[in-house]
């Protein structure tokens, strides 16, 4: 089943140009990481497919129209935009009944038993929790609604490294089933390299890079070449090349690995790396286009 | 390796059935209204606290200025005329109060939520922009309208009460007194002013909070009352005539009481002299619930445009 389907989605605000004409088609159990410089257009793209902006082109999510029918789609989606959106007035207890009352997918025993394991108290307002509780507590409402799709833009921003390890973690053991479909941007890439499925680049509203996880393991190879090699490395066209501690660490894309083993040490690229050299290379592309 | 991913995708579609097989559970409209006005009257606890407070003050003032009334009163029609403009003033203060609160809260229903940035959670639930501002026009529209009756009424009780006992000291019947003040006749009155003017008649102009509300980059208030100066301005300097000027004082005060009532009459006799079918019959009130109507539509197209601010 086709969970998302976009065909040349464009979003502009006055003349700027933040989605140019992106297809995209995400299919039920997959987990897509989206991944892009500020502005690159990721947060818009989300926000199409959540029904909270307007657009141009074609776009489905789970067969509707996400602007005109947010509230029916809302059933089977659910998304967090931002950290600490919760209302700062709401107290625990009132959020619960607030959602198990208007969202009919929401199983309230399942929330309190995930609020169980964390310092958050029933009847503590929101604005009496810490940032990173808030997160957790909505994180806890989130995941206790059966929903077919879920949609995280930066759900991690400004939390410290044990509440982020904790949200990914909950989301792996406790949500995660293989049948849920997650689209998640995020700027600590490497966090959740582990849970992604598939990968896109997006830059200046247009993807540049869109693969599963396992192509790019088949595709990419990183190598720390001996200076002895280094002129035999560059002929077989290295894609991008930066130095470390005096010495060429060079990216190929579809090169045999057979052939790499001779220059030195061979391992598959961290996405950080991978999206820095592609975006390099972009950068590169679009300057010598603007000559 | 091809067994293997055989037997994967055999599971697949197996696995997909089952989930199109959870039954979808449904929620009626109403229940999503019903939880969206109680979270109204979570965030807003001025909605029953104001009106509660401005009950209590007077009853404080009344039973302090109760001796010192009833000193000079020799005659039951001396005490009625003691005692009955208390009690419309007890009215006056918590609809005022009422009335008041509904401004404010109207004015922050649709905006609060964009400031605070909790609209973005509120949209990730299955609630219509409809059904939110559906939700937050009752406020204003049914719910205090209703409070302040109900607490108008229970402090006008409480000051019979306390006038029965004063009364009781200075030998007069305190039976009289109750056949005269026809308690039940004045509080469906109060009722019928309450329902006919701060709930209907008032309609268009908590539209107009409520879309300004949704609208408002910031400064919402200004935003609501600027433009009727402005407007009222323009008319004056362009045509030196005065009309919307009068229409609003005409939407603000009610519409007009029957010429037949004798001038001296109270104020709640005033109002109750007109009819139901009279005012069903006002041109205004149906000119102002369509223009509250449209208000509303605009308000509920807003919503989905707007994001935090």
């Amino acid at each position: 089943m086709t969970v998302i389907e976009a065909h040349s989605l464009r979003k502009t605000f006055g003349t700027t140009v933040a989605v140019d004409g992106i297809d995209l088609r995400v299919e039920e159990g997959r987990i897509l990481g989206l991944i892009g410089p500020n502005g690159a257009g990721k947060t818009t793209t989300l926000n199409a497919i959540v029904g909270l902006t307007s657009y141009q082109g074609e776009l489905k999510v789970l067969g509707r129209d996400p602007w005109t029918e947010r509230d029916q789609l809302m059933r089977n989606v659910c998304f967090i935009t931002d950290v600490a959106v919760l209302p700062r007035w709401i107290k625990v207890s009132q959020a619960l009944d607030y959602v198990a009352g208007v969202h009919p997918r929401f199983d309230r025993a399942k929330a309190e038993s995930f609020l169980a394991k964390t310092t958050i108290r029933l009847a503590s307002k929101v604005k009496e929790l810490s940032k990173g509780m808030v997160a957790q507590l909505h994180l806890a409402l989130v995941m206790a609604i059966d929903a077919k799709l879920l949609v995280l833009d930066e759900p991690t921003l400004g939390l410290d490294i044990l509440y982020r390890k904790q949200f990914y973690d909950s989301l792996l053991n406790d949500y995660f089933d293989g049948k849920r479909t997650v689209v998640v941007t995020t700027h600590q890439v490497e966090e959740m390299q582990n849970l992604l499925t598939d990968l896109m680049f997006i830059n200046r509203g247009r993807i540049v890079l869109n693969c599963s996880m396992e192509e790019i393991e088949s595709r990419y190879l990183e190598v720390m070449v001996h200076p002895d090699h280094i002129a035999a490395a560059h002929a077989l066209k290295p894609f991008h090349e930066r130095q470390l501690l005096g010495r060429s660490i060079l990216l190929f894309d579809r090169v045999d690995r057979d052939q790499l083993d001779a220059f030195g040490e061979v391992r598959t690229p961290s996405i950080a790396d991978l999206f820095v050299a592609v975006m390099g290379n972009q950068n590169v592309a679009a300057q010598g286009a603007a000559r | 390796m091809n067994p293997p991913m055989n037997t994967s995708s055999n599971v697949m579609p197996e696995s997909s059935v089952e989930s199109q097989a959870v039954a979808t559970a449904h929620i009626p409209a109403t229940r999503r209204l019903y939880w969206s006005i109680r979270r109204e009257l979570w965030e807003h606890r001025s909605i029953y606290v104001a009106p509660l407070a401005a009950a209590a003050v007077f009853l404080f003032g009344f039973l302090i200025a109760l001796p010192h009334h009833m000193r000079g009163v020799k005659t039951l029609d001396q005490a009625h005329k003691v005692l009955d403009t208390p009690y419309e003033l007890a009215a006056g203060l918590i609809m005022g109060t009422a009335f008041i609160v509904g401004i404010f809260y109207s004015l922050d229903a649709l905006y609060g939520e964009r400031r605070d940035r909790s609209i973005l959670f509120w949209k990730s639930l299955p609630v219509s922009d409809l059904t939110t501002v559906l939700s937050k026009l009752t406020i204003p529209l049914i719910i205090l309208p209703l409070l302040s009756f109900a607490i108008t009424v229970a402090t006008q009780f409480v000051m019979l009460l306390l006038s029965s006992v004063a009364l009781l000291g200075s030998g007069l019947s305190v039976g009289t007194l109750w056949a005269h003040m026809s308690f039940f006749h004045m509080s469906l009155m109060l009722l019928y002013h309450i329902v006919t003017v701060h709930g209907i008649w008032y309609a268009p102009l908590y539209g107009w909070l409520l879309l300004i509300s949704a609208w408002a980059p910031r400064a919402p208030f200004i935003w609501a009352f600027l433009p009727p100066f402005v407007i009222w301005g323009l008319e004056k300097i362009a045509f030196n005539t005065s009309h919307f000027l009068a229409m609003l004082q005409h939407r603000l005060t009610g519409p007009e009481p029957s010429s037949t009532v004798a001038p001296h009459g109270s104020v709640m006799e005033i109002i109750s002299a007109l009819t139901l079918a009279q005012f069903l019959s006002t041109p205004g009130l149906w000119i102002g619930l369509a223009i509250a109507a449209a208000f509303l539509f605009v308000a509920v197209r807003l919503r989905r445009y707007r994001g935090p601010i």
